[in-house]
């Protein structure tokens, strides 16, 4: 798993809905595949990612093998105020990369 | 001439290994083919794992999907509920199922009234040609459900 790319506006107003875009670059194995040798290929997927906002849950995905390679998502936040994202990409085994950023609130 | 010929003879092959495997499959006993279309097929186990016994509302989702995706190992699509995302009303889940795909699960999408709005982007695989079906689970217990049919010129989930 390598850094996530996440997009935000630039600025939000409290109440506004504003979208969320993040993308983070995963094989995305899923485990059916066979190696030249004819080995089946382990799958090894992000099988979860959570956006929370000031440590409220905002959005949540329990991702399974049909996600396309590099999972990209976007969702929606309606603006409850100030304060900071933070996002958790966990893959197969329990790794997680977690990535924080404050929003701009006008 | 000779094609015709060739073309025949190609015909008559293709019908004997036809034939064969036709009584091979009368053959195998019907514990084997649980995974075929003979018995209740995947991607039918999971929405039923999402449902229970509950009958969906047809027709409330909406799922934003090429018609035709010239490669299946990435086919984006929008999938959106409407709902007023309030304390009291809002869709909690949606999920996303390839009828098709060796695997039908693709995600579950979990939303909270701090979504703002029940919708989700992304992309998905797609094996072949085939239906994709999205449940969404309001926070009353309604489930909502919609599909969408999806031509594929190149399958993803390569093996």
């Amino acid at each position: 798993m390598t850094k996530p790319r996440i997009k935000l506006p630039v600025s939000a107003k409290v109440g506004e809905v504003i979208e969320i875009k993040t993308l983070i670059s995963h094989v995305m194995e899923t485990g059916q595949r066979k190696d030249p040798e004819g080995k089946t290929i382990p799958r090894q997927i992000i099988n979860a990612f959570t956006a929370k906002y000031a440590g409220n849950a905002v959005f949540a995905a329990d991702i399974q093998p049909g996600m396309s390679a590099n999972p990209y998502l976007s969702f929606f936040m309606k603006v409850p105020g100030p304060g900071e994202f933070e996002f958790t990409w966990t893959e197969d085994g329990g790794k997680t990369i977690v990535e924080k950023q404050k929003l701009n609130v006008a | 001439m000779r094609h015709t010929v060739l073309a025949n003879r190609l015909d008559r092959r293709q019908f004997t290994i036809g034939a064969a495997a036709g009584m091979a499959a009368a053959a195998i006993p019907v514990s084997v083919l649980a995974q075929d279309s003979t018995a209740t097929p995947a991607w039918e186990q999971a929405v039923k794992k999402v449902l229970g016994d509950a009958k969906p509302i047809e027709g409330k989702v909406t799922i934003e999907m090429p018609e035709i995706a010239e490669n299946g190992n990435t086919v984006p699509f929008s999938i959106t509920v409407e709902s007023p995302m309030s304390d009291k009303d809002y869709i909690k889940a949606i999920h996303v199922i390839a009828t098709a795909n060796p695997q039908p699960g693709v995600a579950t999408f979990r939303f909270t009234p701090l979504s703002g709005k029940a919708t989700v982007s992304s992309r998905l695989r797609l094996a072949r040609t085939q239906d994709v079906i999205s449940i969404a689970e309001a926070s009353d217990g309604r489930f909502l459900m919609s599909k969408r049919s999806v031509k594929v010129t190149i399958g993803g989930c390569g093996g």
